[in-house]
Formats: C-alpha cells, sequence, structure tokens
C-alpha cells in the first residue's frame, strides 16, 4: 500500500516537473547575463532593460491591451444576456444555440479564423483593429456563457419566482438578483476573456492587418527568428501577467461556491 | 408584462443576432467557397466545381492529411496514457492540496501555448537542458537531435494539450460515485476487473471530450510544428494556413476546412452516442 502511495507521489511529481520546469527555465534564463549559452552567467536586469525600451513592442503591447479590454468587456455584456437568456427562458431554437456554443468551443481555432476571414472580406471590412475586436468578441463569448451558465445551474429558482411574485419585471430581476449573484463569475469571465485575446495567436494570424501589429503575433514572429534572452523577458512579463489573471480568476470563482 | 417581454426579445435577437454574423455565415461561406475554382477568392462567381474535393484526395494533400492524422492520434494516445492516470488520482484526493494541484493544472490551460512551446525549444535543443542533463548522467553519448524533428512536434503537441485531456476526465472522474466502486470491490472483483467493468465505462464519456480537446487542435495548431519542426513537418493546420495567406488559394482552404469540421461533427457524434441517457454533460 505504501509502495503504491510512493509510486503515485513520484508519478504525479514528474508530471508537475513536466508541466513546470520548462517555463521556470524560461523565467531564470531571462535574468542570465549571456546572450548564447545555457550557462549562468550571473544575474541581470539587462533583457528587461532592452524590453522596455523597444518602442515598437511598447506599441503593440498597448495595441493588445485596447484589444483584450474591449473585447472581453463586450464578450462578458453579451455572454452573461446569452447565458441568463439559456438558463431562465424556453424559447425556439435554445438547444440549436446550446450545441452551437458547445460546437464553437470544441472547434479547432483555425476553422474560425479562415470563416472570420473570408467574412470580412464579404464585408469590405479592412483587416485592422476592428476586424480583430469581432474576432476577439466572438471566441470570447462561447468560455463566458459556459463559465457563467456553469454558475447560474447552482442558483436556487424560487428566488426568481419569489420576485416575480413580489412583481419584479425581468430586467429588475436580471438588475437586481441575476447581476449580484453573478459578479463572480462575471468577474472570472471576464479575466479569462482577457487573458484569451491577449494569447491568441491563431485566429490574430488569419484577421491581423499590417497596420495594427498586436503583441502575440510580434512575439510570434520573433520565436520563430530563436532563442534571444529578450524574448525570454518578453515571454516570462507576459507569462507572468496571465498568470496573475488567472488566478484572479479562479480566486472569484472560488469564493462562495 | 409589455417590458418584460422586450428584455427577452432584447436577449435573443442580440445573440442569435452576433451568432448568425459571425459564426454561421461565415461558415457557410467557407463552404461555399470551397466548391469555387481555384484561387477563384470570390464566391460570388457563377461556377461550381468539386476539383478542389478531389485535389484533398490527391497523393501530395493524402499524405499530410495522413502524416496529421498519425501525429495527432499518437499525440492523443500519450496524452491519454499520461493523463489519465494523473486525472484520476488528482479527482479522488481531498482538501486544500487538490486545490492546490488543480490550480496547477489550471493554469497552463490558460497561459499561451505559444510561450511555452518557446520555452521547449531551451529544454530540448542540442545544447538544451535536456540533453547537458541526460549527457551528464551518462545516459547519453552524445546530444539527441531532437528539435526540428517530428519528436519535437510530438513532445511540443502533448506538453500543450495535455491538460485539455486531464480536465474532461477529471470532472468526470469526480462526479463517479464511489459506492459503486466499493460495491464491485466487495463483491469480488479485483483492481483491474474493476476498472475495466466499472471505472472505464463510466469515465468514457471524459476520456473522448479529452480526445477531441486534443485531437483537432494537435492537427492544427500551426506554430507548433512551426518553430519546433522545422521545415519538414508540416501539418494540416500549416497547410490550412498556406492556402490562405500564403498561396491565396481560398477555395482549397476552405475544403481543408470544410473537411476538418466534418471531422469534427462526426466526433462529436460519437461523443453524444457515448452519452446516450447521461443528462448531465458538462465536461469543463
Amino acid at each position: 500500500m505504501n509502495l503504491r502511495r510512493l509510486q503515485n507521489n513520484i508519478y504525479l511529481t514528474l508530471m508537475y516537473a513536466f508541466f513546470y520546469i520548462p517555463i521556470i527555465t524560461l523565467i531564470i534564463y531571462s535574468f542570465n547575463d549571456t546572450k548564447y549559452s545555457l550557462i549562468w552567467r550571473g544575474f541581470t536586469w539587462g533583457w528587461y532593460v532592452e524590453l522596455f525600451s523597444d518602442a515598437d513592442l511598447w506599441i503593440s503591447t498597448w495595441h493588445s491591451f485596447i484589444l483584450a479590454l474591449m473585447s472581453s468587456t463586450i464578450a462578458t455584456s453579451i455572454g452573461l444576456i446569452a447565458a441568463v437568456s439559456l438558463y431562465r427562458y424556453r424559447f425556439l431554437g435554445r438547444n440549436i444555440l446550446n450545441g452551437l456554443i458547445f460546437i464553437m468551443i470544441l472547434s479547432p481555432e483555425i476553422v474560425m479564423g479562415a470563416s472570420l476571414l473570408i467574412l470580412f472580406s464579404k464585408l469590405d471590412l479592412p483587416l485592422g483593429f476592428f476586424s480583430l475586436l469581432l474576432a476577439h468578441i466572438t471566441f470570447c463569448m462561447p468560455f463566458v456563457i459556459v463559465t457563467i451558465l456553469s454558475r447560474l445551474v447552482s442558483v436556487d429558482k424560487n428566488i426568481f419566482e419569489a420576485a416575480k411574485d413580489l412583481g419584479a419585471q425581468d430586467f429588475l430581476i436580471f438588475r437586481r438578483i441575476i447581476f449580484p449573484l453573478m459578479l463572480p463569475a462575471i468577474c472570472a469571465s471576464w479575466l479569462l476573456s482577457f487573458t484569451l485575446s491577449l494569447d491568441d495567436v491563431i485566429i490574430s494570424y488569419f484577421v491581423a492587418g499590417p497596420e495594427f501589429q498586436i503583441l502575440p503575433l510580434q512575439i510570434y514572429s520573433m520565436v520563430r527568428a530563436g532563442v534571444k534572452p529578450e524574448i525570454n523577458a518578453l515571454c516570462s512579463v507576459l507569462f507572468c501577467l496571465t498568470l496573475g489573471l488567472v488566478l484572479l480568476a479562479q480566486f472569484a470563482l472560488r469564493k462562495k461556491s | 408584462m409589455k417590458r418584460d417581454q422586450n428584455f427577452k426579445y432584447f436577449s435573443l435577437s442580440l445573440i442569435w443576432f452576433w451568432l448568425f454574423l459571425f459564426a454561421l455565415l461565415p461558415t457557410c461561406f467557407v463552404v461555399a467557397t470551397s466548391f469555387m475554382p481555384p484561387h477563384q477568392n470570390d464566391i460570388l462567381s457563377q461556377t461550381s466545381t468539386l476539383e478542389n474535393y478531389q485535389l484533398v484526395f490527391q497523393p501530395l494533400y493524402l499524405k499530410i492529411f495522413q502524416k496529421s492524422f498519425v501525429i495527432a492520434g499518437l499525440a492523443t494516445l500519450i496524452c491519454l496514457f499520461l493523463g489519465y492516470p494523473f486525472a484520476y488520482l488528482i479527482a479522488r484526493m481531498q482538501g486544500r492540496l487538490k486545490n492546490f494541484l488543480l490550480m496547477l493544472i489550471i493554469i497552463p490551460f490558460w497561459t499561451s501555448s505559444l510561450i511555452r512551446s518557446y520555452a521547449l525549444i531551451a529544454m530540448i535543443k542540442t545544447k538544451g537542458l535536456l540533453n547537458t542533463f541526460l549527457l551528464s548522467l551518462g545516459f547519453i553519448s552524445g546530444p539527441l537531435p531532437l528539435l526540428f524533428t517530428n519528436t519535437a512536434v510530438m513532445i511540443g503537441l502533448v506538453y500543450n494539450l495535455l491538460p485539455f485531456m486531464i480536465l474532461p476526465i477529471l470532472t468526470n472522474v469526480e462526479r463517479l460515485d464511489s459506492q459503486i466502486i466499493d460495491a464491485a470491490r466487495d463483491l469480488g472483483a479485483n483492481r483491474m476487473t474493476t476498472f475495466r467493468r466499472i471505472v472505464l465505462p463510466l469515465t468514457l464519456p471524459g476520456i473522448i471530450a479529452g480526445c477531441i480537446l486534443v485531437f483537432l487542435p494537435a492537427m492544427t495548431i500551426f506554430y507548433i510544428p512551426d518553430i519546433l519542426g522545422g521545415a519538414k513537418s508540416i501539418l494540416l493546420g500549416n497547410l490550412i494556413q498556406n492556402q490562405y495567406l500564403i498561396a491565396q488559394n481560398w477555395p482549397m482552404g476552405s475544403a481543408l476546412s470544410t473537411v476538418l469540421t466534418l471531422i469534427l461533427v462526426s466526433l462529436i457524434i460519437i461523443y453524444l452516442i457515448a452519452t446516450r441517457g447521461n443528462k448531465k454533460r458538462d465536461w469543463m
């Protein structure tokens, strides 16, 4: 019995090592004072200083930030309304809507990227900020709906009945009951959408234009050139940032559950 | 009562409008484009043809399909064998440690897989950490040429997609009633029989969901073969991206994308058949 437990623990440790050693190594080497080798040559902030003085990088960071801010806000708003409707109303095509959201989460990103590229060309929408915004809202929304819906089903349905009996209309119920109750889930969805938008490569690759450079795509083109300490530093910053957002989101979801 | 209905209609029309315009309509466009003659990027053209689909079955494309299937299939199997016991052990844990370990699996799920793939380069390159480690232990006599091979692509895929296999199985195991397992043991079934006859069938929905979440991205995340595999490793995702953005051959790209969607639909049908009768299908 003890042997089995030991085996299990070794196996779990190895798995977590597999998950985390590459990332931890990346972060450690972003402080290494040498350009090419893996040998530790001492601690430096140099790569970060270099990073922060790169004007192009600041522009694409700003673009990505604005894009993530707007797309996560809009996606969360529409997703919230969608989740509430799916939960509360029985309507024609409800199952179709459910199925569509399910398929959107499962389908490979490349399919959505390609289809949106064709759509935007048919709509004569130039590729740039707006094409990216619409695409990011669309791929974040299903995740918002699923996150909020999974919290909504744990709410006591009698609350809505009571509110209705007391004369509250749907919008009032939404504003005074659902919104406050769902606030943790709403925050979590917003944070997760923000990270999804900040990290997305595949869909953005299809619908980005030359005028509006964004961070993940810039990282992609840098990474293709090979390992460099500046990229280590950039990736470490972005990883730690998204890590913080994910932890916040999980914290919001755990609370009062 | 009037305003009541207003809120409902406003919500429903907003969602339907958005999903129609940005999900259903574009999909129809892709299917329509896939029947256009090659390099004809305007779907308003009159002629339609099956040429692109015939091309999919030409040796050149068929080979890429085959290779994608093999690599993605292998990656899925490795994820399943590595991930299933892991998910099972974590799901059966209790308390704070479990929450912490769970969090450590959710983090890779949400953080950038591009960054995590990049982090792998430093691990597996010729003078990387893995080779240095193995050399110093004396397991190998010379450095393994891993980077820019299919093995590197496989490692990259498994590394990135493993959480997508673990999480659905984990939720599935958590919902498993442990009394059923106890009952089986009481009735004399050994560990192996209990697993094969009780646990495995009951966690099949989680396994299938995990396989869908790993298999399709494994074929289509084009940046993993691109940065870890070098020029030789062309998978389906690279091909589609190439057809759309470099060759500017949207009809061919659309045909490939449509085939991919059909694969997804058939996998979902398998999933639905396997979960028939289950009321709860929430797997995330």
